[in-house]
């Protein structure tokens, strides 16, 4: 077990690397620099000899790989330079737009949770039924609506016709929340409760469910006691996974509803062509990116003991 | 007898749900395909006699704020939107399987070397990457084509490489060895036809994904230009008269729904013909 997570521990290294090292040599090609950007934000022209000069100042003019590693090191000590754009510290920029982006990603992962686990019971339930149907409909809809018009519907009906909730985010609390955690739990859900319906169908052709219904328990007993709990799971599961790209911040709902978390300063940052808070963006999915597969590894290994048994015979 | 009939009753009624949506799915390309002798109005004139105009006879999506016809626009926006989703779908499904079978055909060192970049991939974000290419080649829908398919080939790669894994561990293709097929005819003649239905359906149930992650970027800005007719940038631009002249939002938006759900119900239709 422990030699296991040491080796997985080993393999993220390079990929780690590579997507820093990526970032870098994109940013790199894309051809801009903190001098040019500041002489762009700026309005004035500078003369070639002043731009060499302040280059050969900010270390720009040495070679790429040195660059390169010279800002990983400053990345492992909490440095990740100014931004072009406000000329703020980007660590510290970034770190106070997480909490924002942790709130929305709760929040959503738990509508997620509340809508889709008891409609993919009832629907299983009712298989073939008209709830079945209507359920499944709702979430094949789900499924084909992308993130930003189910927010501007949402928008249109919820804060527009019926004037319930706040447009745009005011500030960061759970009513500004809503309109974006619906929206994200829209999509997870009508995904999740096709998987939570799959799962209880799985659970209920099961023996133990007849042979229980042949001793006399009452059927939403078995439904609530033991089917419950099996496909508890595999949604746990699923949700481990989104919560990976939850956290990484996510870009167009974030900027519809001006919340102001990870992806908002992404997108700005994008469009601002702010480099070093790009940078620190795309550290930041990698290592989220990273520490949700690794957990998620691990604790399969941890929770099916048939692929515990076959890393211990490795 | 009674459960034969059942499944070949089962059967005739798969096939025609493939039938239906395999026509739906034809008209929306032929719609992309002469989108210019459908169009009613030209998409790109602006006539500020008539600017944000309610649906009506004349327009039946009504008009944007430049006085464009809606109807014309969304129905150039299919050939931009649709036609760029295939270039995408077509590029990562190529390039992931190539990768894929290759990986698993020649092990060791490809094998490590390529799934590692393919993770490298998987982690980055989309976002970024259309930004660095933008900057390099300019913004456009390319752009934004080129920044997903470099972070969307490896889930086809890994596909590929699971299948092939498998296929290679059976006894016909240990006999095809035997035979002496070299390794090239070996992926040609046995490989790639095992792995084709699947990777076929993976890929037109993709097209939902890929539309809405093209137009979601054109949405930030990182794709299609500004007066190029597609739906995401579309909505983009309409986004501000939402409350007034919802049409400017809901028409594009309706566009790419029932695209996605056609592509969607096309592609869970073949899966069930394919693999049942």
């Amino acid at each position: 077990m422990k030699r296991y997570i040491i080796r997985r521990l080993l393999s993220l290294i390079p990929v780690l690397f590579g997507i820093t090292f990526l970032s870098f040599a994109l940013m790199h090609a894309a051809g801009s620099d903190a001098v040019l950007q500041s002489m762009d934000a700026s309005g004035i022209t500078l003369s070639r000899e002043v731009i060499d000069a302040r280059r050969a100042e900010l270390g720009l003019d040495r070679p790429f790989l040195v660059q390169y590693f010279s800002w990983l090191g400053g990345v492992l000590t909490g440095d990740m330079g100014v931004s072009y754009v406000s000329g703020r510290d980007v660590f510290s920029t970034f770190i106070s737009k997480l909490p924002a982006t942790f709130l929305l990603a709760g929040a959503s992962i738990l509508l997620t949770v509340v809508i889709s686990l008891p409609l993919g019971i009832l629907s299983a339930v009712r298989q073939n039924r008209f709830t079945d149907w209507l359920i499944r409909g709702c979430s094949f809809v789900g499924n084909s609506l992308p993130n930003f018009f189910t927010a501007l519907l949402l928008i249109y009906l919820l804060a527009i016709c019926i004037p319930v909730f706040p447009v745009i985010s005011e500030g960061i609390g759970v009513r500004s929340a809503f309109l974006p955690a619906l929206t994200l739990a829209t999509a997870m859900s009508s995904r999740y409760l096709m998987q939570v319906r799959t799962a209880v169908l799985d659970e209920l052709g099961k023996d133990y469910v007849a042979g229980e219904r042949a001793r006399g328990i009452r059927f939403s007993a078995t439904l609530w006691k033991s089917v419950l709990r099996s496909c508890m799971t595999s949604l746990f599961t699923l949700l481990a996974l989104s919560v990976g790209s939850l956290l990484g911040g996510t870009a167009v709902v974030e900027s519809v509803f001006l919340w102001d978390g990870v992806g908002k300063l992404a997108v700005d940052a994008v469009n601002m062509r702010d480099y070093p808070v790009v940078q620190a963006y795309v550290v930041w999915t990698a290592l989220v990116y990273t520490a949700v597969n690794l957990i998620t590894d691990i604790s399969y290994h941890f929770l099916d003991p048939r692929i515990r048994l076959e890393g211990g015979r490795r | 007898m009674r459960k034969l009939r059942r499944t070949r009753k089962q059967r005739r009624m798969r096939m025609q749900r493939l039938a239906v949506f395999s026509v739906l799915a034809g008209l929306l390309l032929l719609t992309a395909l002469f989108a210019e002798q459908l169009c009613p109005y030209d998409p790109y004139m602006q006539d500020y006699g008539s600017v944000l105009s309610a649906p009506s006879p004349a327009h039946p999506f009504g008009t944007d704020r430049f006085g464009r016809d809606m109807l014309s626009r969304v129905i150039a926006g299919a050939r931009t939107s649709i036609f760029s989703t295939l270039v995408l779908v077509g590029i990562i499904s190529v390039s992931g399987t190539a990768a894929g079978v290759l990986c698993a055909y020649f092990g060791k060192w490809t094998d490590a070397v390529v799934m590692r970049i393919a993770d490298v991939c998987l982690a980055f974000p989309g976002l970024v990457f259309a930004l660095a290419v933008s900057a390099v080649l300019g913004g456009g829908t390319g752009t934004a084509v080129i920044a997903l398919a470099a972070v969307s080939w490896p889930k086809y790669a890994r596909l590929a490489r699971s299948r092939t894994l498998e296929i290679m561990s059976s006894d016909y293709l240990a006999a095809a060895r035997l035979a002496g097929d070299a390794p090239g005819q070996m992926i040609v003649r046995h490989i790639l036809p095992n792995i084709a239905g699947q990777i076929l359906v993976t890929a037109v149930l993709d097209m939902g994904t890929m539309m809405m992650e093209l137009s979601a970027l054109s949405f930030l800005g990182l794709g299609a230009r500004i007066p190029t007719a597609e739906w995401g940038s579309m909505m983009s631009g309409g986004r501000s008269m939402l409350q007034t002249y919802p049409w400017v939002v809901l028409a594009p938006g309706s566009a790419i729904f029932v695209t996605v759900a056609v592509f969607n119900l096309f592609g869970d239709a073949l899966r069930d013909c394919l693999e049942p």
